[in-house]
């Protein structure tokens, strides 16, 4: 059986396997940030004029600013001037007209992490897999696969700055209409500076024929990633979306600053789902991902719908917390989360739901796990606006602690001003019992599946909401995760 | 089957057996009785290895092989199984899932193909008939919201899934009504066979009313006192332990 000593000792040994680092040759713009590096990176992405000004505006404001302390993290303040803004493969610098364009490290990269850019061997590959992918690396966009079968379907999926230039009408229109940029410290920088990330506008009444994944993968040393991320949902429209992210292993921390913006019409419904496994650190936290983002989705029209899926095992500190905003009446907000804390992962996150409109919904289900020494705090807000009659929000966060060294911290904040709408919070912390590690094993499973078993049941409100693609992968990921964290 | 020779267990720095001795043969059933606090749980806890007990001397041999050097899982694997007095709770976690996955680190254990989803769930149709489990307990949560009775036949109906050589029953029948006891004894009965030791500890001689026993030991003072056949089980009931205690 496993003493906390044991768990604690084979946290340590605990490894991280996407910590590869690809040898490719980069372009990157050297380290600081000016007026000059933000006109560089738009230059660079052969951007409209209004693009630069926007970003340079955004810039002007983030020298106003300074960086917030209220969330329960504690690491060194990033030097914002020792981090490179901008880097790409060299042999991609203008975007590949097809995947055989694109180096085959890189593919092999994204093989390595169990993403398939290839559209045949998705097609012949692996039963019922039916995503399209836009794969991020670094600063850059390197592929987009399946854009045919979508274009018929009148679905726009790709690089968001191919979307600046192709689709300005769109962009304009909806960028930063849901965050911003003097929104937050880390948003303004973001809007200064981001280099790449997906866009998607489905049209109205179109079912989109497929889920849409990107993937992140931040290669470069102290490079920083500024993905930004705009899906649009038309009246009637549907889309389901995938997210998720990787990093090398590297002693020197990476920030990871992005923004995802999600806009529902009437009668509009988007699922995001995440999983995010940036690399964490070591044992001693050295190294690991700063994940600074912003994630916001605005309910604009009536009946529109959006959830927030996250399953969270990376980073070496999360600030995150992925909202919505419930404008139009009878619009529904849900966030199912589980993330997952170990040796010395720092996580402050949670949701907002902010209910504006009539008979809004939200529900929020919030599991939080904590290994090693580990400091994890769900922070969560529900306000009911004036007009918010007959609004309803159910709020559930639940958090497990593996051995004795670690924490879990619960902060609801909770506003309320119409007296029509009903609140429910529940919460609880629990152990894994050791009792509950004996049965499984005396039952023949071994303590490391057990293990696995009793976190799985832990998670399964939000694994039996999660797409069935990204069910398997998360489940994996736990995996991975806690592996030797007991004895 | 089962032999264990001197046994001295402590927790937490108390004796609680001191030199016990018992011998198991396959085919036999077993009772253990004796007062609280007697070292009953004890035993059971040790020869299924949970932890947070301090063997300080003796041995146990399960089948020629040293039991006390295995792990929990591995006398799993070897046949042994305890019948929980206080059966947990794992929210989330499907009965089943849970079974299957028990079977299967066993099967892999022995080299044989694990069972899929199928084969497996036509077994447990078959065995929870043994107990009158209702199916739909099989895809609930490992005993999350299930009575006391509900749990024992649980613990009962893994039992007959599991298949074990040695099967240790830590007061199952406590807690349980009339009914809920006549339904697990008849599971119990049903999986008695020539291959397979039953040990049941209990309180109460009515249990042996409905498992008759080849064996009733006395426990006490953290040693076998006293053995004999169910009617020594009937004189303990009229007498009392300290009855056993004074014919020393």
């Amino acid at each position: 059986m496993a003493s906390n000593e044991d768990i604690q000792k084979d946290l340590e040994a605990r490894e991280y396997d996407a910590g590869f680092v690809t040898d490719i040759e980069s372009d990157t713009i050297a380290p600081g940030l000016n007026e000059d590096v933000i006109r560089q990176i738009s230059a660079i992405k052969k951007e409209p004029e209004w693009m630069l000004e926007w970003r340079l505006s955004a810039y002007r404001h983030w020298l106003t600013m300074e960086e917030p302390t209220w969330a329960a993290v504690d690491y060194k303040p990033t030097d914002y001037q020792s981090i490179s803004y901008y880097s790409a493969p060299k042999s991609d610098k203008d975007a590949p007209e097809s995947l055989d364009e694109i180096d085959p490290k890189l593919i092999e990269t994204y093989e390595k992490l169990g993403i398939p850019l290839r559209e045949q061997k998705m097609l012949a590959g692996i039963k019922g897999s039916n995503v399209a992918v836009d794969a991020v690396f670094d600063s850059v966009s390197v592929a987009t696969t399946f854009k045919k079968k979508l274009t018929e379907a009148g679905v726009i999926f790709c690089p968001i700055s191919e979307a600046i230039r192709e689709h300005p009408e769109l962009v304009k229109q909806y960028l930063g209409s849901v965050v911003p940029p003097q929104d937050n410290f880390f948003a303004a920088l973001n809007c200064a500076v981001f280099t790449d990330g997906s866009f998607v506008y489905i049209p109205k009444g179109v079912r989109c024929p497929m889920e849409l994944s990107t993937y992140f993968r931040i290669n470069a040393l102290n490079t920083g990633q500024f993905e930004r991320t705009l899906i649009i949902a038309d009246e009637g429209a549907y889309v389901s979306y995938l997210e998720g992210c990787t990093a090398p292993q590297r002693d020197e921390n990476q920030l990871h600053a992005a923004i995802v913006e999600l806009v529902a019409l009437d009668d509009a419904e988007i699922k995001y789902a995440t999983v995010q496994n940036w690399y964490p650190g070591d044992k001693n936290g050295v190294g690991g991902i700063y994940n600074f983002v912003t994630k916001r989705a605005d309910c604009r029209g009536n009946r529109s719908k959006v959830s927030w899926t996250q399953v969270e095992t990376g980073s070496a500190i999360t600030w995150k917390y992925p909202s919505c905003i419930l404008r139009g009446d009878y619009s529904r907000g849900e966030f199912y989360s589980v993330a997952v804390t170990t040796q010395c992962q720092q996580a402050d996150t949670g949701t907002k739901m902010i209910h504006l409109g009539k008979n809004t919904s939200s529900t929020i289900i919030s599991k939080g796990i904590s290994a090693g020494r580990a400091q994890q705090s769900y922070r969560g807000l529900v306000r009911m606006g004036k007009g918010a009659e007959n609004a309803r929000n159910y709020t559930q966060c639940d958090s497990l602690l593996l051995g004795d060294q670690c924490g879990a911290h619960t902060f609801p904040y909770v506003e309320v001003k119409n007296p029509t709408a009903t609140l429910e919070h529940e919460a609880t912390t629990s152990k894994i019992g050791e009792d509950q590690l004996f049965y499984c094993q005396q039952r023949g499973l071994s303590e490391e599946d057990a293990v696995n078993m009793i976190v799985n049941g832990f998670c399964k409100d939000v694994f039996d909401v999660l797409p069935m693609e990204f069910a398997v992968e998360a489940n994996r990921l736990m995996e991975v995760s806690l592996e030797g964290s007991v004895g | 089957m089962l032999e264990i020779k001197d046994l001295h267990v402590s927790v937490d720095g108390k004796k609680i057996l001191k030199g016990l001795n018992l011998t198991i043969n396959a085919g036999e059933v077993h009772a253990i009785m004796g007062p609280n606090g007697a070292g009953k749980s004890t035993l059971s806890n040790v020869i299924a290895g949970r932890d947070g007990y301090e063997i300080t001397s003796g041995s146990v041999t399960y089948k020629g092989d040293d039991l006390l050097a295995m792990s929990p899982e591995e006398r799993a694997w070897a046949g042994v199984f305890l019948a929980f007095q206080y059966p947990v709770e794992i929210p989330g976690v499907n009965n089943t899932y849970l079974l299957k996955a028990g079977v299967n680190a066993k099967r892999k254990h022995q080299g044989l193909d694990e069972l899929d989803a199928f084969d497996f769930m036509s077994v447990v149709k078959e065995k929870a008939k043994l107990v009158e489990l209702d199916p739909s307990f099989l895809s609930r949560s490992v005993n999350e919201g299930f009575s006391g009775g509900e749990k024992k036949r649980n613990e009962i109906f893994q039992m007959a899934v599991l298949e074990p050589s040695l099967a240790l029953l830590d007061e199952t029948d406590s807690g349980l009504d009339i009914d809920a006891l006549r339904i697990v004894a008849g599971g119990v009965n049903k999986l008695r066979s020539a291959d397979r030791a039953i040990v049941m500890i209990t309180h109460y001689q009515r249990l042996l009313d409905y498992i008759e026993p080849d064996f009733v030991h006395v426990l006490a003072n953290g040693i076998i006192l006293k053995t004999g056949d169910k009617s020594l089980a009937l004189e303990l009931e009229e007498h009392g332990y300290d009855w056993v205690k004074e014919t020393l």
